[in-house]
């Protein structure tokens, strides 16, 4: 395991005396509620991200809001740190365990209370997988939109945590377009509402602030998402080119004609090859990049829609142009998309998913560094993105068997990371901070950032005791990295120390 | 691209009042002076910093400078087949880019298209130590580090003075039409929803009082079938389009300004809207109410707080109201905390959103 990338000095600071608070979270949480042996904890020592392992001291499980109320206000009172989880799929290690907090694990909120299909409004406990709150809409005709890839695990309440995206996301938005409102536990345990059922609430918008927080500012005990209703209409294309710049020009030329489709994705060439390998798709093999295309709506829009895409999509030099005839082809366009991850993992011991988001029009410059960079470390890349917002998914390939490998894949995902900053972008696109790039951070933000951002930490919850170590660098941290963003050639505050 | 840096002047002007620990009010064109509580202190103008910095249409994000009127901002995206989705009131109609996402409000598409935060990519800001940060950026996605540039929409300047926003633009529709139709106001919502369920490309639903507004805005053949299909009076478009600016920027008749005070509801789908009295202009299929009947503000606040939505005081004044709808006592707490956060002096906007928060 890395040690630039776990816990630093400042963030195991906590003296924490176990015993007394074993005895009152027993009270708390009869039965299974308080996991303490080791074996128990076992279960809980990461999440998606599995090169980063961490034992929690306790682990909690409530079933009601009043019990999560109590755990944090007795964890408040004993100084001890808190690490919300719901179905741990994090990419980035946010729900990563503290050495010396409690875990608390909300997979037991998993009802759905409401499907107000009249309203569009689903009322869901936090561990609700998000696709199952599309399941239980879809009798209605609805559906709620943001999409992650880990959909059919991940639970909405870290969906708010990391304000999830996926296919979906450059029409119909984030997570944070498509919540109304949370119900949310303070470090103290008291209990609040943000946001509401009308389209906006009074003061500032904390709504938007808990979206993306990584369960730093508050625990979400419940969730209130908007639903749509299911297009009319879907038509999928997937178009070939013979380079990936052409297909990063299709994709502004779609948009350029005033079109937004409901998903716009783009996979290269290795990316191709292996999901063809694994679904047989009928993915054009030959081509460099192949874009897939999905328009919705009325059927007039879509048939409109179509025409247009697809004078683009030649014009912008597409070698080939398959369009799907029935629900079963587009399902099968989609299906080597979708099962990207898994196809790689077919061809590599073990691979390393990147996250970073750019300006769409740096595409072909970041594919070449991105290639350079992998050359340098001696590791293949395989590149997924979701082309119409930038979000870039770069599969880093290694064999963690072999000495050194994860080191150089940790090292080119930073470099990755750094080059999305240079060209105007940002080290994270949707998977969050966590652990995984908390020293990024240092090249993204100024010192003077950094510091707003642990006073909005401090505001909500003084004593640091919610998922510490995570998401926003410490100073020293930064010190440490040798990274702090420097604007127009000064270094910001250079009066401070640094280490 | 053209205008005006004075973000040094402007940060030079925050680290003074900081020091001297002086309020500062913070003012753009004044279009929105009427909104929220009075804010003392000295001037701190933003309308000289001005200029869009960056268009990019085939990235659909536009970033300008604060003090750019949005008619300027506006006239750059057409011209490029584009729009500002969340159709920002220009009231007067010299409203600026900061001030629009200072206030948070939107137009008749709010619904349909999304809100003024929504569009919020990331913005520059000035905060009450006179420290110039940057949030978010220019890309779709973004979740490093907390989303201080969408908690700075409608946050009315007492967080920072924000001095370049990063919008997410997006094509102005191929074709619009508007019909009115003989419905009551309860059918609002109801109407509307059935619209949406079969894929009518809606963006907009207001009711006068005695007929209902329809906007359809889409591909031509989108819009062509479903006015053909709906029925009701089709506006010509000259009529249409001064309907609904006249809505957004309150120049319609409803909004006489001599008859304040004028209440904003803002309601939850489907809400009952016959608690609120009369005489009042429906927006948003229902979910946006004008009241503007001199009703008693605790009336009213508690029958917006019944149906789960809140009340404004939108314009004019009464006697010991606040202005906007009161907090429970942790987000009260939690204000006053973030207030603390970004300008512990309490130097911006004093008290123009709730005067408790320089309580802390």
């Amino acid at each position: 395991m890395p040690a630039h990338a776990m816990f630093r000095p400042e963030d195991i600071r906590f003296e924490v005396d176990v015993d007394p608070l074993i005895a009152e979270l027993t009270r708390v949480l009869p039965d299974e509620g308080l996991i303490v042996h080791e074996a128990g904890r076992r279960a809980y020592e990461c999440d998606g991200l599995s090169a980063y392992k961490q034992l929690p001291l306790l682990v909690a499980v409530p079933e009601t809001i009043e019990q999560v109320q109590t755990v944090l206000r007795l964890c408040h009172e004993a100084g001890v740190p808190v690490v919300s989880r719901g179905s741990g799929t994090s990419l980035s290690g946010g729900s990563l365990p503290h050495p010396q907090g409690l875990l608390l694990a909300m997979g037991k909120f998993n009802r759905i209370h409401d499907i107000d299909a009249d309203r569009r409004i689903a009322r869901v406990d936090p561990g609700v997988r998000n696709l199952a709150i599309s399941e239980a809409a879809a009798p209605y005709g609805l559906y709620y939109a943001p999409d992650p890839s880990s959909q059919i695990a991940c639970s909405i309440g870290g969906n708010v945590g990391e304000n999830a995206g996926g296919v979906h996301c450059l029409k119909y938005g984030l997570t944070v377009h498509n919540v109304l409102e949370l119900t949310v536990v303070t470090m103290e345990g008291e209990l609040t509402t943000i946001g509401s059922e009308a389209l906006d609430a009074p003061g500032l918008d904390l709504l938007a602030l808990m979206h993306g927080s990584e369960g730093m500012l508050g625990v979400i005990v419940e969730v209130k998402v908007q639903l749509l209703p299911h297009p009319l209409t879907k038509a999928v294309l997937m178009a070939s080119f013979d380079n990936v710049e052409h297909g990063g020009h299709a994709v502004a030329g779609i948009i350029a004609r005033g079109i937004i489709p409901g998903g716009l994705e783009m996979m290269d060439g290795a990316a191709i090859q292996a999901a063809e390998d694994f679904v047989h798709a009928g993915y054009d093999t030959d081509a460099a990049a192949i874009l897939i295309c999905e328009l919705d709506g009325s059927e007039a829009e879509v048939a409109d829609q179509m025409t247009a895409v697809q004078d683009c999509l030649r014009e912008h030099g597409a070698t080939r142009i398959q369009v799907a005839e029935d629900d079963e082809a587009k399902a099968r366009f989609w299906a080597g998309r979708k099962a990207a991850f898994p196809a790689v993992g077919r061809i590599s011991a073990d691979y390393y998913c990147m996250d970073g988001t750019i300006p769409r029009k740096q595409l072909a410059y970041v594919l070449r560094r991105i290639s350079e960079l992998s050359a340098e470390q001696g590791l293949e890349t395989v590149n997924v993105f979701h082309a119409g917002d930038g979000n870039l998914h770069p599969l880093i390939l290694f064999d963690g068997n072999k000495p050194g490998q994860l080191e150089a894949a940790e090292t080119l995902g930073s470099e990755i990371l750094q080059l999305c900053v240079e060209v105007g972008g940002t080290v994270t696109g949707e998977h969050g901070v966590g652990v995984e790039k908390i020293n990024e951070m240092c090249v993204q933000f100024a010192t003077s950032e950094i510091e707003q951002f642990h006073a909005i930490k401090q505001a909500f919850d003084p004593a640091g005791l919610l998922n510490p170590g995570k998401a926003i660098p410490t100073l020293n941290r930064c010190a440490e990295f040798g990274r702090l963003h420097v604007h127009n050639g000064e270094l910001p505050h250079p009066e401070l120390e640094r280490l | 691209m053209s205008g005006k840096d004075q973000a040094d002047a402007l940060v030079e002007q925050v680290v003074a009042a900081h020091d001297r620990h002086s309020p500062l009010s913070i003012v753009g064109s004044g279009s929105k002076a009427f909104y929220g509580h009075a804010t003392p202190g000295e001037t701190l103008s933003v309308t000289g910093h001005t200029g869009i910095v960056n268009h990019e249409p085939t990235e659909l994000v536009l970033t300008a400078r604060a003090g750019t009127p949005l008619a300027e901002i506006e006239a750059a995206l057409a011209e490029q087949g584009q729009q500002l989705p969340f159709e920002p009131p220009h009231f007067s109609g010299l409203g600026t880019l900061g001030g629009a996402i200072a206030a948070g409000l939107a137009g008749p598409a709010r619904p349909y298209a999304g809100s003024v935060r929504d569009m919020v990519l990331g913005l520059r800001l000035i905060n009450g130590q006179g420290e110039l940060m940057r949030f978010g950026g220019e890309v779709m996605k973004n979740v490093a580090g907390y989303d201080v540039a969408r908690l700075n929409v409608g946050a009315l300047g007492t967080l920072g003075v924000i001095t370049e926003v990063s919008l997410k633009v997006l094509p102005a529709p191929a074709s619009t039409a508007t019909l009115a139709l003989e419905i009551p106001a309860s059918e609002c919502h109801p109407r509307t929803e059935a619209w949406l369920r079969s894929g009518r490309p809606v963006s907009a639903v207001a009711h006068d009082g005695e007929r209902l507004y329809l906007r359809l805005s889409g591909t031509t053949s989108a819009v062509a079938d479903a006015v053909s299909d709906i029925g009701g009076e089709p506006l010509p478009e000259s009529t249409a389009r001064a309907f609904w600016q006249s809505l957004r920027d309150q120049t319609h008749p409803f909004f006489d300004p001599s008859a304040e005070p004028l209440w904003r509801l803002s309601l939850p789908p489907g809400a009952d809207l016959t608690p609120f009295g009369t005489p009042s202009l429906i927006e948003w299929a229902g979910q946006q109410l004008w009241v503007r009947e001199r009703a008693d503000a605790h009336a009213i606040r508690e029958a917006a707080t019944a149906a789960g939505g809140s009340a404004t005081l939108f314009r004019g004044e009464l006697p010991n109201v606040s202005v906007f709808h009161p907090l429970d006592a942790v987000k009260m707490r939690l204000h006053q905390s973030l207030k603390a956060a970004f300008d512990p002096r309490g130097i911006l906007n004093a008290g123009r959103l709730y005067p408790m928060l320089e309580a802390a």
